[in-house]
């Protein structure tokens, strides 16, 4: 155990203990205790920076399932120390503002920082694992435990809802994740993501390797919510705004971003790949910036941002693996995609974390997040809405904030791709730029909507639950911290470039890099880019002044056939269908289901003797037929019929006992002695017994005992299993056997061995004595059995 | 003769099938002891008929019947009468308590809606 197994243990374990201290210490928030863990954590992985920028790695490695090289290794390098000090650092935060968001006294805090912590300790595997099966073990149980954050209100029905949809969604990327892993490491046999890498050439050859990395980029589509998986991230909005800021901002769903950087290495050389990432990328970005526009909700529109968001970067990650096909380009300037991928990504964790406690607040000290309702809060909340100001300027790429900088680079990526001839790019490459640009104005016009409609214009007092004011200091230090790197980011890019972006990019791009220098110019001149974002600066300012004028297009497209609707119908229908296919075959009648047993084994049988060939007869070694036994064949096999129409229940009883009479006869003709006896005492009883029992029988009322009703079906299918017991039954005799029968040695051993001249005896309490006695127990327990359903009339009683 | 046996329990095992079709519990029981003597008739059957004596040691006599059917089949015959008696007292009760032998009419219904 390395010191770096213990950071991410250390939320694990930190979760055992919150309970206690939540019940022992009720007088100090237990959030307070929380916050020392990614508070200490955060330090550490800071000190590691070090290393990274020195293109150093880190590697641990404690056995976990040695024998299946399962291990636990933990891999440091600039990639998961970036996402390390993301969910450390913006986990810190996160719990420091949830201290003061969450009442000490109305909530279940325990559950809260348990299912927290959890979340923490998962995420943190996820980006330090280099063995593919522990990677998706922590994957799995991010998915768990944010399925337990979104539902932390679970008395509402819409937080329920919004945790079984996250959860349905996301293991079912999960698992074809899984999927894609077993098969990664079976085509590159090994678990290890780093020697994965390092084989990447040989991999790309294989015929499992397009299904392989469509598996993959399903599981990594479904977590970071991107078109057409995203349905899940708005209805996550249910749970504590803490939660969304954490969770649904800054760290699960760019889980998927993570994995599409990691194995980037691993799948790029394929142009599939770059097509997939790229094209769900753009398309994810339009979608979810257009209907952000549409949302009434604060947090309804940032989920929507978030996705558009998480679009852009995967989009960026897209084209940065075409620096693997065109390294002779110049600049480089697929690489500098990926750079802006990376510093987005930075970007994004900042200004959406704190916007999301921007809603948070608005909610808390408000009481709603519509902003119908909303207006006016510059003067009572000057505070939050210099933090939203920043945020949603950084958000909309205004300079001089940090969303202006990797807007920039991201439309300047884009603009590159005109220049791309590979994969059908050069017919469809000329949209990404149009595409990018018209979701970066709509990224423009939600911005300011999340803005504008909070903050000015009147305030509706009367509408509002509570009276506004300005939330407490506590509250307000997160969003404080996130707004001023914000800016510092915006106004310094300089300081991430070496120590955090270029080991980052390095890891994503590992066979490029050499000679990378990122540096990030805050003016580059009139470049294309540059107009791109005045025009949207200017359309995006239009736009939404004239909002009321355009925004029925949104009722064009009926609520019917939108994907929320289509996943909740399918959900519908998945049930309704099983429900109706186990109705047809469920019936409940007992005759249906040995139907079912009936024909599935005439049809298994009768296809086997006849695919096998097997049917033989063979007279040779047949025994002689006497007439006594054709008598007594033609008794049993009329009587046995005669039963079938037989009217009432007493001739039938008594043709059975004529039956077992017959048979007992035939023991007789073929030497069974013993067996004789015993079935004529035995049919006997069972006579007596029916007898006893039916004829004592209550009334049956006004209905008479008829005869059996003929039904065509039930009579093939007992023809076909009678026809089916005979064939089977003569093949088997008349088959060669494949050894004599062990009986010589009974007949031989009965006297000598056992003392005994009655060999069947002889066998039933000697040589096979413990069939002798657990048969004994069958009839003692059928007997007690019998005693017990006589006697004991307890149903009764309770009535 | 296993020939015409195989056939005999044929028709046994035919009869006792659409026996447990039917909707009698009564006649599902008497179907069940139709198999049951197909079952036993089938076991003595495929050991072989009629070659050798009785299987009670005797000085002269070297063949004898495969005594082991004969024993396996003693053992069915007391563990198919056990269940048998069991399933008969079963159905006596439910008929004492519920009143009908009409199989359909003990469908579990109310689970199954």
């Amino acid at each position: 155990m390395s010191l770096l197994h213990w950071a991410v243990l250390a939320p694990f374990l930190a979760a055992l203990l919150v309970p206690f201290l939540y019940k022992l210490v009720r007088r100090i928030h237990t959030g307070w205790f929380v916050l020392f863990i990614p508070i200490i954590l955060f330090t550490y992985f800071f000190t590691l920076i070090d290393t990274t920028r020195k293109g150093s790695t880190i590697i641990e490695s404690v056995p976990w399932i040695p024998s299946l090289h399962i291990n636990v290794s933990l891999y440091v390098d600039g990639l998961s120390l970036l996402f390390a000090l993301l969910i450390t650092g913006i986990g810190a935060l996160v719990i420091l503002y949830s201290i003061f968001y969450l009442s000490n006294k109305k909530e279940s805090l325990h559950n809260f920082y348990v299912y927290l912590l959890l979340f923490m300790g998962a995420m943190l595997g996820v980006v330090l694992s280099d063995n593919l099966i522990v990677l998706y073990t922590f994957w799995e149980l991010t998915s768990l435990s944010s399925f337990l954050l979104i539902g932390y209100w679970h008395h509402r029905e819409r937080s329920r809802y919004g945790a079984q949809k996250s959860l349905l969604i996301t293991v079912f990327g999960g698992l074809a994740m899984f999927g894609g892993f077993v098969l990664l490491s079976y085509i590159g046999s090994t678990f290890s993501i780093r020697e994965l890498i390092m084989d990447s050439g040989q991999l790309f050859e294989h015929p499992l390797f397009i299904p392989t990395m469509l598996l993959i980029l399903l599981g990594a589509f479904t977590k970071s919510a991107q078109f057409p998986f995203h349905i899940w991230l708005p209805d996550a909005m249910e749970a504590p705004t803490p939660v969304s800021a954490y969770l649904h901002s800054a760290t699960m769903v760019k889980a998927g971003i993570y994995l599409v950087a990691r194995l980037s290495p691993v799948f790029a050389f394929s142009g599939t790949w770059l097509w997939l990432v790229s094209l769900f990328g753009i398309i994810t970005l339009l979608w979810g910036s257009f209907f952000a526009v549409k949302q009434t909700d604060l947090k309804g529109i940032l989920a929507y941002s978030t996705i558009s968001q998480l679009g852009l970067i995967m989009s960026l990650l897209g084209v940065g693996a075409a620096a693997l096909h065109y390294e002779e380009l110049d600049d480089n300037l697929y690489l500098a995609a990926t750079v802006a991928a990376v510093f987005h990504l930075i970007n994004h964790a900042t200004f959406k974390g704190s916007l999301f406690m921007v809603a948070g607040i608005v909610d808390h000290e408000t009481g709603t997040r519509d902003i119908r309702k909303l207006g006016g809060l510059m003067q009572v909340m000057p505070i939050t809405f210099t933090v939203a100001v920043i945020g949603t300027f950084s958000m909309a790429g205004v300079p001089p904030f940090n969303g202006f900088l990797s807007k920039e680079m991201f439309l300047a990526s884009m603009v590159h791709v005109l220049e791309l001839d590979i994969v059908n790019f050069t017919t469809w490459g000329a949209l990404f730029p149009v595409i990018a640009w018209i979701a970066s104005v709509f990224t423009f016009i939600y911005s300011m909507i999340i803005l504008f409609k909070t903050f000015t214009g009147s305030l509706q007092s009367e509408k509002l639950p509570k009276q506004p004011h300005e939330a407490p200091i506590g509250m307000l230090i997160s969003p404080i911290i996130l707004a001023s790197l914000v800016i510092v980011f915006g106004l310094f890019p300089n300081l991430l470039s070496t120590s955090i972006i270029e080991p980052a990019t390095a890891a994503i791009q590992p066979t490029l890099t050499n000679d990378l220098h990122v540096h990030i110019g805050f003016w580059h001149g009139f470049k294309p880019e540059f107009w791109m974002t005045v025009g949207i600066i200017v359309f995006g300012t239009m736009l939404f002044i004239t909002l009321k004028r355009w925004w029925r297009i949104y009722s064009i497209v009926p609520e019917q056939i939108s994907l929320n609707n289509l996943y909740d119908q399918s959900l519908n229908m998945i049930e309704v269908i099983s429900l109706k296919l186990t109705k047809i075959f469920m019936t409940g009648y007992i005759r249906n289901y040995l139907i079912y047993i009936f024909i599935f084994f005439i049809a298994a049988l009768l296809s086997t003797l006849f695919q096998k060939n097997a049917f033989t007869i063979d007279l040779d070694h047949v025994a002689p037929i006497g007439l006594y036994e054709v008598i007594l064949a033609v008794i049993i096999a009329s009587v046995s019929i005669v039963i079938l129409f037989a009217k009432s229940r007493l001739t039938s009883i008594i043709l059975l006992g004529a039956v077992g009479y017959t048979v007992s006869l035939f023991f007789v003709l073929f030497r069974a002695p013993d067996l004789a006896l015993t079935q004529l005492i035995i049919e006997t009883i069972s006579v007596a017994l029916f007898l006893l029992c039916f004829y004592r029988l209550p009334k049956l009322g006004n209905r008479k005992e008829e005869r059996m009703a003929f039904r065509w079906n039930n009579a093939l299918i007992s023809i076909g299993v009678g026809i089916t017991v005979t064939l089977i039954a003569i093949s088997a005799f008349s088959s060669n056997k494949p050894f004599p029968p062990i009986s010589s040695y009974y007949i031989e051993n009965a006297y000598k061995e056992a003392g005994g001249k009655n060999i069947v005896n002889v066998i039933l309490v000697d040589f096979r004595g413990l069939d002798t006695m657990f048969e004994i127990t069958v009839l003692g327990i059928a007997a007690l059995g019998i005693f017990g359903m006589i006697k004991l009339r307890t149903g009764r009683k309770s009535e | 003769m296993e020939i015409l046996m195989a056939i005999v329990i044929g028709i046994l095992f035919t009869c006792a099938t659409y026996l447990m079709l039917s909707k009698s519990i009564l006649r599902i029981i008497i179907g069940t002891g139709l198999l049951s003597h197909g079952a036993h008739l089938l076991i003595l059957t495929m050991g072989g008929l009629k070659r050798g004596a009785v299987p009670i040691l005797t000085d002269k006599i070297q063949d004898y019947v495969d005594p082991l059917p004969q024993a396996l089949i003693l053992t069915a015959i007391v563990i198919s009468f056990g269940v048998t008696a069991f399933f008969l007292v079963l159905a006596y009760r439910t008929y004492q308590e519920i009143g009908t032998d009409d199989m359909d009419q003990l469908r579990g219904t109310k689970h199954n809606e």
